[in-house]
């Protein structure tokens, strides 16, 4: 249980996705200009991530891991190379599948994502979390720790990006920083700030 | 050859003109995660323009095929597949750099600067111009990438491409590496300044203010 509170907090904190891992950087800029399109953002990332990489934990060990298929008489069949087109596939599905779940039972929050949902697919944070699982071998529950605490660290750093870009809206900045020069800057002051967290987990 | 003009622009456009990177805002998940060092940046570079390349002539060859409403899943597959070619051989022959790279070669699937420009291009266009635009896009993608690892590996390492450059202070030269230029911050900072000083250079890229000081009134009397 311990460790799993403690693989939260790393998933979300030490290895933030978008800040120490670059992961989903397109969105991460793209969407932050408003806070109120960030925190969309970020629930969204938080129930794609938390969905898809449990499930594409199940589908990689009873499918495609090296020895998955013993059962069958296959025992050296390794189908490892498929998992980039499996889980995309699945990431896809997942998307669509939320979509239409949130479009017929809650239109509400579905008027609230808007463009989001669709963008999640291409998500590289997203289909980074998968490939992480895959090579850092969590197991089930793990899996699924480890995807809400990736989509709750994106979820923080992008309302905090968005909060701060409102605010410097009002700035007067030398022309060529304003916009995508300046967010650079301060996404690169919020990665000096969450490398602290790196600190914590040595000690 | 009348089409020449209208193909040479194509091509050298993306390269700072209207740069994916950094004014497309397009791809730059990898562009920042690989770049501590020139090679790994190098190889990045590489993978990706193929993939481009490649994709963008298939999808153009089978542009007027695709129905509208499958579209985006048929165009990731295709570049799947690619990805997972280029995965495989940099694996066999480059296990080094593989290594350093890890997921991110797998990550050019969802780079976004892929899809980007087959939706935006190859699938209205034919397949030489689709090519040429995705050779253009990936040079520019390149372009950044090498700039960055460059600087990155030059002041973090002292070194270029592994061999030493800039004598380091316990080798009994004059230069202490900045582990900073190592680290996650630096890129976004590095990024930050090139879009500045290309915008500078290119003042027509510059964004339009959000707001703007409310005139002041002249007579005060």
């Amino acid at each position: 249980m311990n460790d799993l509170a403690a693989l939260f907090l790393r998933a979300a904190f030490v290895e933030n996705m978008p800040l120490t891992f670059f992961l989903g950087l397109c969105t991460f800029i793209a969407l932050s200009r408003r806070p109120s399109s960030a925190v969309g953002l970020g629930v969204a990332m938080m129930a794609v991530l938390g969905v898809t990489v449990p499930l594409n934990h199940l589908i990689y060990t009873a499918l495609l891991a090296p020895g998955a298929w013993g059962w069958a008489g296959m025992p050296a069949l390794d189908l490892s190379y498929l998992s980039l087109i499996a889980f995309i596939g699945v990431i896809a599905a997942v998307v669509q599948l939320l979509e239409m779940v949130l479009d017929r039972f809650f239109p509400a929050i579905y008027t609230a994502f808007g463009v989001f949902l669709p963008l999640l697919t291409v998500q590289c944070a997203i289909l980074g979390g998968s490939l992480f699982m895959v090579e850092r071998h969590y197991d089930l529950a793990q899996s699924a720790v480890f995807g809400l605490g990736a989509g709750a660290g994106f979820a923080v750093a992008v309302i905090m990006l968005g909060a701060i870009r409102a605010r410097l809206a009002y700035a007067d900045l030398p022309g060529g920083l304003r916009g995508l020069g300046i967010t650079f800057v301060i996404a690169g002051m919020m990665s000096l700030g969450f490398s602290a967290f790196a600190q914590m987990v040595a000690s | 050859m009348p089409a020449r003009p209208a193909l040479w622009s194509v091509l050298t456009d993306p390269l700072v003109r209207q740069n994916p990177v950094t004014l497309q805002i397009l791809g730059i998940c990898s562009a920042l995660a690989v770049t501590t060092s020139l090679a790994t940046a190098l190889t990045m570079s590489a993978a990706l323009t193929a993939v481009v390349v490649m994709g963008a002539g298939m999808i153009s060859l089978i542009r007027n095929h695709i129905p509208n409403s499958i579209r985006l899943i048929i165009q990731i597959v295709i570049i799947a597949s690619l990805v997972i070619v280029i995965d495989q051989l940099l694996q066999a022959f480059l296990p080094e750099i593989s290594r350093k790279l890890s997921v991110f070669v797998s990550l050019i699937t969802t780079n976004c600067l892929v899809l980007g420009r087959s939706e935006s291009f190859a699938r209205l266009n034919p397949p030489i111009p689709a090519m040429i635009d995705g050779l253009g896009n990936g040079l520019g993608y390149s372009l950044v990438l090498i700039v960055i690892g460059a600087v990155r590996e030059l002041f973090g390492e002292g070194a270029l491409l592994g061999y030493q450059v800039l004598p380091l202070v316990d080798q009994g030269g004059w230069f202490t590496p900045l582990n900073l230029m190592l680290m996650a911050p630096s890129a976004f900072f590095l990024l930050g300044g090139l879009v500045w000083a290309l915008r500078s250079v290119l003042p027509e890229q510059v964004e339009p203010p959000e707001h703007s000081a409310p005139a002041i009134a002249e007579d005060r009397a």
